[in-house]
């Protein structure tokens, strides 16, 4: 059973989002690091892009298939995972742990459209 | 959905193993069992087995069994010895490709075995009946009854010789056979393969196979799915039905036209298209292209040069033995000399690239 971790947010498409003041930090889930595999490639967005709710911003990859990334919520890359470009098995090694960008939010209300973690582990064990 | 899939005769001991399933061909295969990159590993550098008995066999016999092979087949098989098996392709006759495919000159006059792709097997079938009029021919499809095994890589030869006590295999040349017997049954065992190494590709019955995969399995050689099948052909610079062949992709523009033969052969089907292909020159073809970002090249992008598309990406991968971002693409003949500049649009970005050759990996046959 994949883990997740309380307090943070969690999107339909396997995202996790934990808030610092006004910026969402962004990452994907266990789960989703499960489901791809070893991942061979984490492909970002740029610092000061413009991201959108629900829009596509990155991409992760296995050997086998791309998957694209969603940002659960609107805002400005603020800062991305460097550490990801070399190591892109950080995150099945941790996917909480491992963030993929931070953004700055233009609309903190978006966060209200995200589940919890109890939410997220439920809409998992029916996929 | 997966009703309607079919299950080869290791179904059950690939989800003993905890493969992931999935749907390939018609047929619910493993795609791997551990993960990909471990499995090609081993292929590369020890001994793989793959559950291949998805792949159709379809007999041809008769007193004008070489006549009809030969008017169906693109390479040239006229008067090769027994146990030999050349690679080919059947033509429609504009020249694109119903399927690639190995001809097998059995034991006996007149008999052929031709192995063709899962995917392909009814249309295949269909396709040869509908040309053996005016030809004194039987055509059996005989892929429900066989099953297959690829034992693929250096070791391959010990396994296959000191495992399963098929002795003959070691004298085996490059694409050439032998038949056995396992308990008294039919076997069929060549030096073939789809991985870019040395190897074996055994045919024979279900029980057979299942007894094989299981002694195989616990000398130690590696389950692989088809996950890393397709990774390691790839390198090898070996095509896949549906990517770099299709029915609208000619051998020429694949770079196969060695297994066409227009000067050998006075007819095959598809013979006058290639003829005038090779005339004409063509207006497109397959090369390789190298990365040097670690961006992923897939199926399907486009290959652009100053934001003009001028190709399509048909196989891509971070290359597991070579550690580079490359793929092979359908690109505009202008533009496929070795050395040129080239970018792959990847999502929203694009990455420069370089032409260079198909093969990304040295192989390591057995001549």
């Amino acid at each position: 059973m994949a883990k997740t971790v309380e307090g943070l947010y969690y999107s339909e498409s396997h995202e996790w989002v934990k808030v610092e003041g006004n910026v969402a930090i962004v990452g994907i889930t266990d789960f989703a690091q499960h489901a791809m595999g070893d991942l061979s490639y984490v492909d970002m967005p740029e610092v000061d892009d413009e991201i959108e709710a629900g829009e596509e911003f990155g991409a992760v990859e296995s050997v086998k298939a791309a998957s694209d990334l969603f940002s659960p919520v609107s805002g400005t890359v603020v800062e991305i995972n460097e550490a990801l470009e070399d190591a892109p098995e950080l995150l099945n090694e941790d996917a909480f742990e491992n963030w993929i960008i931070k953004v700055e939010m233009s609309d903190p209300s978006q966060l209200e459209a995200l589940m919890d973690a109890a939410a997220y582990e439920a809409m998992c064990a029916n996929e | 959905m997966e009703e309607n899939l079919l299950k080869t005769c290791l179904y059950d001991k690939h989800v003993a193993l905890g493969a992931l399933m999935s749907p390939f061909g018609g047929f619910i295969m493993p795609i791997q069992y551990t993960n990909i990159t471990d499995e090609h590993n081993a292929v590369r550098k020890a001994a793989g087995m793959f559950d291949v008995s998805h792949m159709g066999e379809i007999f041809v016999s008769g007193p004008d069994a070489e006549k009809f092979v030969n008017h169906i087949f693109s390479n040239n098989i006229s008067g090769i010895p027994e146990g030999k098996i050349l690679y080919g392709m059947m033509l429609y006759p504009n020249g694109t490709v119903v399927d690639d495919l190995l001809v097998y000159k059995e034991f006996q006059p007149d008999h052929f075995l031709l192995v063709v792709n899962a995917s392909n097997i009814a249309k295949d079938y269909e396709w040869i009946c509908a040309q053996k009029e005016g030809y004194d021919v039987e055509v059996v499809n005989a892929s429900d009854s066989w099953g297959e095994i690829a034992l693929q890589g250096p070791l391959a030869e010990k396994f296959a010789v000191e495992t399963l006590g098929l002795e003959p295999a070691a004298a085996l040349g490059f694409y050439t056979y032998y038949e056995a017997e396992w308990k008294g049954e039919r076997m069929l065992v060549s030096r073939t393969g789809y991985t870019g190494e040395d190897g074996f590709e055994i045919y024979c019955s279900h029980a057979a196979v299942n007894e094989i995969w299981d002694i195989l399995l616990a000398a130690g050689v590696v389950p692989c799915g088809l996950g890393c099948r397709d990774t390691l052909r790839f390198e090898a610079g070996l095509p896949l039905y549906g990517h770099e062949l299709s029915d609208e992709i000619t051998p020429l523009e694949a770079g196969l036209g060695m297994f066409v033969k227009v000067k050998d052969k006075e007819e095959f089907i598809g013979r006058e298209a290639i003829a005038a292909q090779k005339e004409a020159g063509l207006s497109r073809k397959i090369v390789g292209i190298e990365l040097q970002d670690k961006a992923i090249p897939r199926a399907g992008y486009p290959v652009e040069i100053e934001g003009q598309q001028v190709g399509v990406v048909t196989t891509g991968y971070r290359s597991i033995s070579t550690d580079r971002s490359v793929c092979v693409a359908m690109v505009d003949k202008a533009y496929t000399e070795l050395g040129t500049a080239v970018e792959i649009r990847i999502r929203k970005k694009v990455f420069p690239g370089i032409v260079t050759k198909k093969r990304f990996y040295e192989t390591n046959y057995k001549k």
